[in-house]
């Protein structure tokens, strides 16, 4: 910022300013031009290039003079204009935002409103102007406020500051919300169901976080775990289990199997964290992605024992601690004296993985303040001292490997049983990447980030089913749904630009002396492997 | 007799280390007095910090034994035992040349996790402490305890909940002593605690050293090149050139030994031209091994 007050002192360099729009124009047309200028189409007897240079025109002109905005009134600004203005545009912005949001949402719905009748699509175009402008405002007056406190010599990086204190009440309001959820009014089925995904991926983030956050070893095959979880839990339930113990058991299988299909995932947890002792960073992060392909192959080629790319299905649901959810006389709902509704199970399931997470998140936060869960993050920080003051590496590896893989395996159990139905298709590598992505958008070892990036991650997805207003700008045969992995792996670049460690960057300490300080996360190592 | 010939904590029997075609020590033979501030010094690369990671367990020695030989008479064969196991069971700590503490971690929390194994013991290999113990929290308040202590003896108390990376460089080197005594040793190893101190900071560790002696009844055992730390507090000095042990004694024969001035000052050329070929030529060889970042030499 001072460069540009420097130059804009000397003098505005419209030469400069001049080929510099120009090589943008340039840079966007190279860009633009073959991506939306030629359409490839495919009608009847074969394929066709249709040219689209109006459309390409427009986006390079937008682009031009957007450029051109900042060259002339950002980094080159005139002297008359003082930061206060834009923070009175930016405050403009919000408002006029706001106001075009509003009233394209409430014409949204109405196909004959006052909008729609002067254009089809307005009220469309009215709520993308409204986000625009709001985006643009938002922007706009924090770097002004920015600024000006900057001129004043205060410190900056004021808003995380001025929301840091409230940090810790975060995790009591999601708690609590989380809590009664189903019972809030005009929560559907659908929230809930969405809800219910939110939590399994909070689980998987939470166990990942032990391996990957706590002892610093990068874990790209987590799914595997997961996985084990999941077949476990299918194969033992619609086979194992009436083989042995006949099908009077079926109504307790979740509980029973539950715990078993844990520990099998530990002990896989166990069996690559052998190969893997010795290794670190890149290597480990090429083995572990390997171990989770593998156990995918095996699943699907493995016939007899898997059913293959079929999969299983007809997995029993579970039960009420015994009591099916049913609709008759020995079900749920006729026990207790309610009237039968299919929510009934989901709202059940979904106090199964809100307590199994809040188990995952009891024990995690537990153990960091043992002895084993202090070796671990002392592992993440430097191994060589570690093993200087008498610490088993290698032990304290396995254990971070096995109880991480435990809770995949006890979240893979629980899929299962949602679904009523697994195959190899779900255990793709796309999964351990979101997993990861949550972990690290959370911020390496942060619990509550793991909750937040969730939701934003998980959440984000969904919102793209939303999204119709934007088939009515579009062209036609646009599928926003399509577009949510881009939507989220931009979201993810500027995350990472803007908090490259991760939403939550401060350190808990595991035990103080007199007060409990967080530990900056520059000053915290994000493991080698 | 001296101490460190009658009652040694520590007996290094001819132990030879090789890299390679390249001979780090060579047949080197001394003994640590049980409860003797020993130094170990010599010229740059003349293989003193490898001394230290065979005795550590960083490495194996080629050839030779050492041994770990307690007042109770049990006996430890060093380079038999994994590196963790030596600092647990044998009980020699060590610190590192360039600083290792858990930077991340809090002041408290470096010192909490050097008593690893007594907490683990205590929270029942974990299990009873996720339920909760009160065996386990009972502990963790003593090895606060412990940990005030040594606080209180490094000076750091005030800064006991700040991270350990914040803290200036020769509070870490006595942060990084005080972890390592929180492994309650019977051997000390300090690989040169006193460099980058300014004089005031080293005329405290001193101080600390002599102290950790005094009260805890231990061995310390350091490689150190500033001499005046060396004089001052040792009992017995060990010195090597290129892998091999030229003096060994109290400060005052070792001072005095021409065998170390030569060492130190260079050798007269006539008095022997061959030698100083030999020399030069060695030397270009151990440079190349020392081009290696130091960040390296630990690691395995």
């Amino acid at each position: 910022m001072t460069a540009a007050t420097q130059q804009s002192q000397a003098g505005t360099d419209y030469r400069r300013i001049f080929i510099d729009t120009a090589l943008t124009a340039l840079i966007a047309l190279a860009i633009i031009g073959p991506i939306v200028g030629m359409n490839a189409t495919a009608p009847q007897g074969g394929l066709v290039l249709e040219y689209r240079w109006t459309m390409v025109f427009w986006l390079v002109a937008i682009i031009a003079a957007g450029r051109l905005f900042l060259q002339l009134l950002v980094w080159n600004r005139p002297a008359w204009v003082e930061p206060i203005h834009i923070k009175r545009t930016g405050a403009a912005a919000i408002a006029i935002g706001a106001v075009a949001l509003l009233v394209g949402l409430s014409n949204m719905d109405s196909p004959v409103g006052f909008l729609a009748q002067i254009h089809p699509s307005l009220a469309a175009w009215m709520i993308a102007f409204g986000v625009f402008a709001l985006v643009l405002g938002i922007w706009l007056m924090t770097s002004a406020t920015k600024e000006i406190a900057e001129a004043r010599g205060a410190q900056t990086g004021g808003l995380m500051r001025a929301v840091e204190p409230y940090g810790k009440y975060v995790g009591v309001a999601l708690f609590l919300i989380a809590v009664v959820l189903p019972f809030i009014p005009g929560v559907d089925r659908r929230i809930v169901d969405l809800a219910i995904l939110m939590l399994t991926y909070v689980m998987l983030g939470w166990g990942l976080n032990i391996v990957v956050g706590l002892a610093g070893l990068l874990d790209l095959g987590y799914v595997a775990f997961y996985a084990v979880g999941a077949y476990s839990y299918a194969l033992l339930s619609t086979v194992y289990f009436p083989l042995w113990f006949g099908e009077g058991i079926t109504p307790w299988t979740f509980w029973l199997v539950l715990p078993l299909a844990g520990l099998l995932a530990a002990c896989w947890g166990i069996i690559l964290g052998f190969p893997v002792l010795r290794l670190r960073g890149d290597y480990l992060a090429i083995v572990t992605l390997a171990f989770g392909e593998i156990i995918r192959v095996i699943l699907i080629n493995w016939y007899d024992f898997t059913g293959g790319p079929n999969g299983v299905s007809d997995i029993p649901r579970p039960s009420f601690f015994g009591i099916p959810f049913s609709n008759d006389e020995n079900g749920f709902a006729a026990t207790f004296g309610l009237t039968y509704s299919p929510l009934q199970r989901i709202i059940f399931l979904y106090y199964v993985i809100l307590v199994l997470a809040l188990i995952t998140n009891f024990v995690t936060t537990r153990l960091r303040k043992l002895p084993v869960g202090r070796a671990w993050e002392a592992l993440r920080e430097d191994e060589i001292a570690c093993r200087s003051l008498g610490i088993n590496t290698t032990n304290t590896k396995l254990t971070a490997f096995a109880i991480g893989a435990m809770f995949g395996g006890f979240a893979g159990s629980f899929f299962a049983t949602r679904q009523g139905f697994v195959s190899p298709e779900s255990f793709v590598f796309m999964e351990s990447a979101i997993i990861l992505a949550i972990v690290v958008l959370g911020g390496l070892g942060s619990q509550i980030g793991v909750v937040i990036a969730s939701i934003v991650v998980i959440g984000a997805f969904e919102v793209f089913r939303e999204m119709a207003f934007l088939k009515a700008i579009m062209p036609a045969g646009f599928d926003p749904v399509q577009f949510r992995m881009l939507a989220v792996g931009i979201a993810m670049v500027l995350i990472m630009r803007w908090r490259p460690r991760g939403l939550i960057t401060k350190r808990d300490p595991s035990i103080y002396l007199k007060e409990k300080k967080a530990v900056s996360a520059d000053l915290v190592a994000q493991g080698h492997g | 007799m001296a101490s460190w010939q009658t009652n040694p904590v520590l007996r290094v029997d001819h132990i030879t280390m090789r890299f390679g075609g390249l001979i780090a020590i060579d047949d080197l033979s001394f003994t640590v007095g049980r409860n003797d501030i020993t130094a170990l010094i010599g010229p740059n690369g003349a293989g003193k910090t490898t001394v230290f990671n065979c005795l550590t367990g960083f490495y194996k020695p080629t050839e030779g034994m050492i041994v770990m030989r307690h007042e109770d008479g049990k006996e430890f064969i060093l380079e038999r035992m994994d590196d963790f196991r030596i600092s647990q069971f044998a009980k020699v700590a060590r610190t590192f040349q360039n600083i290792r503490l858990f930077a991340g971690m809090t002041v408290l929390e470096n010192l909490v996790v050097a008593q690893h194994n007594t907490l683990m013991k205590a929270s029942g290999y974990t299990v009873a402490g996720i339920l909760g113990a009160a065996g386990y929290r009972r502990a963790e308040r003593e090895a606060i305890e412990k940990s005030k202590y040594w606080l209180d003896k490094i000076n750091l108390t005030d800064r006991a909940d700040d991270p350990a990376g914040d803290l200036p460089y020769g509070a870490q080197r006595r942060l990084e002593i005080a972890r390592a005594m929180c492994t309650e040793p019977k051997l000390l190893c300090l690989d040169e605690p006193a460099a980058g101190l300014n004089p005031r900071e080293s005329d405290d560790l001193n101080k600390l050293l002599l102290s950790i002696r005094k009260d805890q009844g231990i061995g310390i055992l350091l490689i150190e090149h500033d001499m005046k730390v060396v004089m001052e507090i040792s009992d017995h000095v060990v010195v090597l050139d290129y892998g091999q042990k030229i003096a060994d004694g109290t400060p005052a024969q070792v001072k005095t030994d021409p065998a170390v001035i030569r060492a130190y000052l260079g050798v007269d050329e006539e008095e022997a031209p061959p030698i100083a070929e030999k020399l030069v030529t060695e030397a270009i060889v151990r440079a190349e091994h020392e081009s290696q970042p130091p960040g390296k030499q630990g690691e395995r």
